[in-house]
This record gives structure tokens, C-alpha cells and sequence, in this order.
């Protein structure tokens, strides 16, 4: 079983090496050195986990996975660069895309240095303004009255819609892709806020009211908390929602990101950069809705053993 | 102690209340129909009557929840305009907030008044009072029936009321830890003497606890009867006396059949 990565890494490496006779050295020997590093730590892994049982229980859950990755490396490389199955420039083989990762690791890292900056100002403005506009509606029939049609009629426009307007009235273009994440994370956190508090267990408000709660109590201690897994659907939907901003607002207004960095890569018909940014955004995207889940079940823990998760 | 606050009397005075019924709009529905009664401070007396004769409505009137149509309800001699931690109300449901710890729970009354600060210290003193020592971290759905009721005591009493309002309290109890739970409930009565109003279904429950007990008709809900138990505390379910009662009550509310032979 603790062979299959080491042996998976072995015949992806060996069918590279018969089927791409042809691929330029350099990339053949970074893509060897790949497969020796992961050789040599899989078996290091392999060797530890006899004395280490939290090992053993993580590789026994993900090794199948990281073999079919590796085999699925040997057939994209086999489908590609083999045979010449897909057309270039479009489809280069796995060792090109990792070259073009190493060649622009500089760029790469730059442009994922400029989208965490704009998400994540355009995602926590975008955040406030929805849970401040979301607990207002929840909260007072009489915002609800007024705010509730805009939501519903405003809302549902895809933020991308707006980049036509948003170009002309924005200052800048990073200000401007920075307003329309914030768009795109409003809606949704504004909706299940709002949803969330106006939800809220009628008997919990009374339990308060009786205790002596204000106004504010009532809002702040119990309507909000009771609000808090309704929250969290919205920022998950905000967040997916901000990505997708994110990449179109760089691709045709910012001059930086990775969004900026994959439509530039495409101009240049340079391909290899194009999967590696793809790369690099689907770490980058994934470990950012790893770590929002990793806040959820911290603030949440209290659920923990009441719902399934 | 010199903290504990003796309960106050109630007087709740020809109060009506309607509600309007949704299915039918312009109509409203009687629900208690000039209810009288009084209580004097540190009793303890039981509400019994059919389902739907508007117990709970009455309790959420003298808790200031809603207000009546007409009819005056009275602590003290203060009006009662509006929700106050004055007076406290536990129901069938503990209600505890799910987002808290039992601990926190507990002391929510005092954050909501905002006075934790000056009596932080009553927060483990009521924590034990209700038995729950151990568990002030634990969150709610970690708690059993018995336990999650106990904590709405602690919260309900930790704001000293004065009259403490108890909706079916035991009601979602087993017979077991219900009977447990009725002598917690009187020797927490006995220490503080906060006037306690306890609507029940439960006939013995009512015999066993109160020195009273009001019977309410079918809706539109009147008191109709009351009866005064004069059993020496702590009372024994199966002593004639007890029964006797028990089966004079059953009896009153068409009960009694089967049960009056036994």
C-alpha cells in the first residue's frame, strides 16, 4: 500500500521518459527532479509511518488520492507530449507547464501577491457592508420594506454585469474590481444575514426579553449569533462568488493578477504559463475556502455534534 | 443571603385577551375572558385546565410578553407594561442558547442587564445551585432534559425575581426525572421564596407542589375553581389525603370515571 505513490511516480516518470524523446532537455530534467522529490519523500513517508500512527491514518485516507494524481500526470504526458493526441500550443505536456511554473515563478508569485490583495480587500468590504445592511433588514420591518425589492432586483446581477460602469465611474481599475467583488460578496451575505435574523427562534428573543435585554442585546447577543450558520452559507457563496469577480475584473481592467496573468499568457499564445497560473489560482482559491472553513468550525464549534457537517 | 429577594404579590384583575385569527381576517378569538386572581408574595400556585384554555397567554401576560385587551395585571403594586427581568419565565422548552456555554448561559441575564461585572460571583453559586458544577463549559446540546431545564432555572433565577413564571417546566421530562425535578424546583421555592405560578397538565404534580391550584375552564379561559392544598410539605404522593384530592380534582374536570375507583 505505501508503495503505491513511489510506484505510481515511477511508471508516470517512465512513461515520460519512453514517449517524449523529443521534449526539450531542461524541462525533462525538472520534471525528473520532480519525481525524485516526490520518490524520495513518499518514501520517507512511507518509512515513518510505521512509527508514527497520525501518519499512518493520513497517508491510509490520502495516498489513493495522490496516486491517481500522479497516474493522471502519466496520462495527461501520454496524451500530449506522447502521441500528439491534442493540438499546441494549446495543450503542452505536463513537464512544459512545470517549466513555465519555474521559468515565471517570479511573475507567478507577484500576480498571486496582487489577487490576494484586491480579493481580499474587495471580499472584507464587501463582508461588512452585507452583514451592517443584512442585519438591518433582518432586524426592522420598515428596512425591510424598503431594502428587500432593491436586494431582490439588484442583487441577483451578476457583478460582472457592472464592469462597463464600474470602469467609467471608478477612479481606478483596481478600484473599480475592488468595488465589484465587494458587489459580489454583498448579495449573498446581505441575503442570509438577512434571512438568518429575521429567523430567529421567537422564544429565544422572549427567554431574553425576560431576562432584561434592550434592543441591543437582542440584536447583538442573540439575533446574530442565532443568525451565525446562516452567515457562513453566505460568506461561502460570497467567496465563491468574489473568485470568479476577481478573475474577470483583472482579465479586462487591472493590469496585475493572476486573472491579468492568464489573459496575457493567452495573448502571447504561451500556454504553459496559462496552466501554470491555473495552477497556482486552484492552490490559491482552494486554500483560501479551506482556511473560511477552518473559521467556520471554530466559530461554530458550538454546533459540533448537533448537525452534520 | 442578603441578595435574595423575597417574591412579590401578583394581582391579575378581569383581564381579556383576543387573538386574531388568521384564516379568518377581521375576526378575533377569545381567549381568556376576564380572568381574576391574586397571589400573595413567596406562594406557590399551579394553573391546571385543558389544552387550549389559554394558560400559556396568561403567563406571557403577566411576563409582559403581550399585553391584554382589557384588565389590569398588577406586581406589587406596580402595572406590568413590558417585559422585565423582575419577572422570570422557564418553559416546557429550555430554550437555552445554543451558541452559548451553559456557564454563559447562566450569566446571560446579568450581561443582558449589564451587570456582570458586580456579580460575576453569582454566576458559580447559581451553576451549583442547579447542580451543574461540572458542566458550566459544556454547550447545550450536550445536556440532557433534566439538565438543559435545570440551567433555565439558574438563568431564570440568577436576576433574583420576583415572581418566577414556569410554563410546563417539567413537562418534557421523564416521570422519573420529573419527580427529581418538582423537589429541585420546591427546594429552590423554599430558600428563596419567589412567587412562583406553575401551569401544568400534570394533577399530581400540581397536588404535590402548590399550596393552590387554579382550575381554567375550556377556551374562552375563566378561573373556575380553586383549591386550597393544606398538606404538610414534603408531601407524600400515595397518602390518602393526597388522593383524595387528586381524585376530587379529576372529578372537577370530568376525569374522574375509572380513575376515582382506584
Amino acid at each position: 500500500m505505501q508503495l503505491a505513490v513511489p510506484g505510481a511516480s515511477l511508471i508516470t516518470f517512465g512513461i515520460h521518459l519512453l514517449l517524449s524523446k523529443k521534449a526539450p532537455p531542461l524541462e525533462t530534467h525538472s520534471y525528473m527532479l520532480l519525481f525524485w522529490e516526490i520518490l524520495g519523500v513518499s518514501i520517507v513517508l512511507s518509512i515513518a509511518q510505521s512509527f508514527w500512527a497520525g501518519l499512518r491514518k493520513w497517508m491510509r485516507h490520502m495516498w489513493p488520492i495522490f496516486t491517481a494524481v500522479i497516474l493522471l500526470l502519466g496520462l495527461w504526458d501520454m496524451i500530449t507530449s506522447g502521441f500528439h493526441l491534442l493540438p499546441l500550443p494549446y495543450f503542452p505536456g505536463p513537464a512544459a507547464v512545470l517549466r513555465n511554473l519555474i521559468n515565471d515563478r517570479g511573475l507567478l508569485a507577484d500576480s498571486t501577491w496582487h489577487s490576494l490583495a484586491l480579493l481580499l480587500s474587495g471580499y472584507t468590504l464587501g463582508v461588512i457592508v452585507g452583514l451592517v445592511s443584512g442585519v438591518c433588514i433582518g432586524w426592522s420591518t420598515s428596512v425591510r420594506y424598503w431594502g428587500m425589492p432593491l436586494l431582490k432586483v439588484v442583487g441577483p446581477i451578476p457583478a460582472t454585469a457592472w464592469i462597463p460602469l464600474a470602469m467609467v465611474v471608478a477612479p481606478s481599475a483596481l478600484v473599480s474590481a475592488a468595488g465589484l467583488i465587494a458587489l459580489a460578496v454583498w448579495f449573498p451575505v446581505t441575503m442570509l444575514t438577512a434571512s438568518g435574523v429575521s429567523n430567529t427562534r421567537a422564544s429565544y428573543l422572549d427567554v431574553a426579553r425576560t431576562l432584561g435585554a434592550g434592543r441591543a442585546y437582542l440584536i447583538f447577543r442573540i439575533a446574530i449569533p442565532a443568525a451565525v450558520p446562516n452567515i457562513f452559507i453566505g460568506l461561502f457563496m460570497g467567496l465563491g462568488a468574489s473568485f470568479l469577480t476577481l478573475v474577470v475584473a483583472e482579465s479586462v481592467g487591472v493590469k496585475s493578477g493572476l486573472g491579468w496573468y492568464v489573459s496575457w499568457a493567452q495573448g502571447w499564445a504561451e500556454y504553459g504559463k496559462v496552466y501554470a497560473a491555473l495552477i497556482i489560482m486552484a492552490a490559491f482559491f482552494s486554500t483560501v475556502m479551506t482556511l473560511l472553513f477552518k473559521l467556520r468550525d471554530r466559530v461554530l464549534v458550538w454546533q459540533k455534534g448537533m448537525i452534520k457537517w | 443571603m442578603t441578595n435574595v429577594a423575597a417574591g412579590s404579590a401578583l394581582r391579575v384583575d378581569e383581564v381579556r385577551k383576543s387573538f386574531a385569527v388568521p384564516d379568518a381576517p377581521g375576526t378575533r378569538r377569545l381567549v381568556l375572558d376576564g380572568i381574576s386572581f391574586s397571589m400573595a408574595a413567596g406562594e406557590l400556585v399551579s394553573l391546571v385546565g385543558p389544552s387550549g384554555c389559554g394558560k400559556s397567554t396568561l403567563l406571557r401576560l403577566i411576563a409582559g410578553l403581550d399585553l391584554p385587551d382589557a384588565g389590569d395585571l398588577l406586581v406589587g403594586e406596580e402595572e406590568i407594561l413590558g417585559p422585565s427581568a423582575e419577572r422570570g419565565l422557564v418553559f416546557q422548552d429550555p430554550n437555552l442558547f445554543p451558541w452559548l456555554t451553559v456557564r454563559r448561559n447562566i450569566e446571560a441575564g446579568l450581561v443582558a442587564r449589564g451587570v456582570l461585572h458586580e456579580k460575576r460571583h453569582e454566576v458559580d453559586e447559581f451553576t451549583r445551585l442547579v447542580g451543574l458544577g461540572a458542566f458550566g463549559s459544556a454547550y447545550p446540546h450536550h445536556l440532557s432534559g433534566g439538565m438543559s431545564q435545570r440551567v433555565a432555572l439558574a438563568r431564570a433565577l440568577i436576576n433574583h425575581p420576583k415572581v418566577l413564571l414556569l410554563d410546563e417546566p417539567l413537562g418534557a421530562l421523564d416521570a422519573f426525572t420529573r419527580m427529581r425535578m418538582q423537589d429541585e424546583v420546591l427546594r429552590l421555592w423554599e430558600n428563596r421564596r419567589t412567587t412562583m405560578l406553575l401551569v401544568t397538565h400534570d394533577i399530581d404534580e400540581a397536588i404535590y407542589m402548590s399550596d393552590r391550584i387554579l382550575v381554567m375552564t375550556r377556551a374562552p379561559g375563566r378561573i373556575d375553581r380553586t383549591i386550597d392544598i393544606n398538606l404538610l410539605r414534603p408531601r407524600d404522593r400515595t397518602s390518602d389525603s393526597f388522593l383524595r384530592l387528586r381524585s376530587q380534582i379529576l372529578e372537577h374536570l370530568h376525569f374522574a370515571g375509572k380513575a376515582a375507583d382506584v
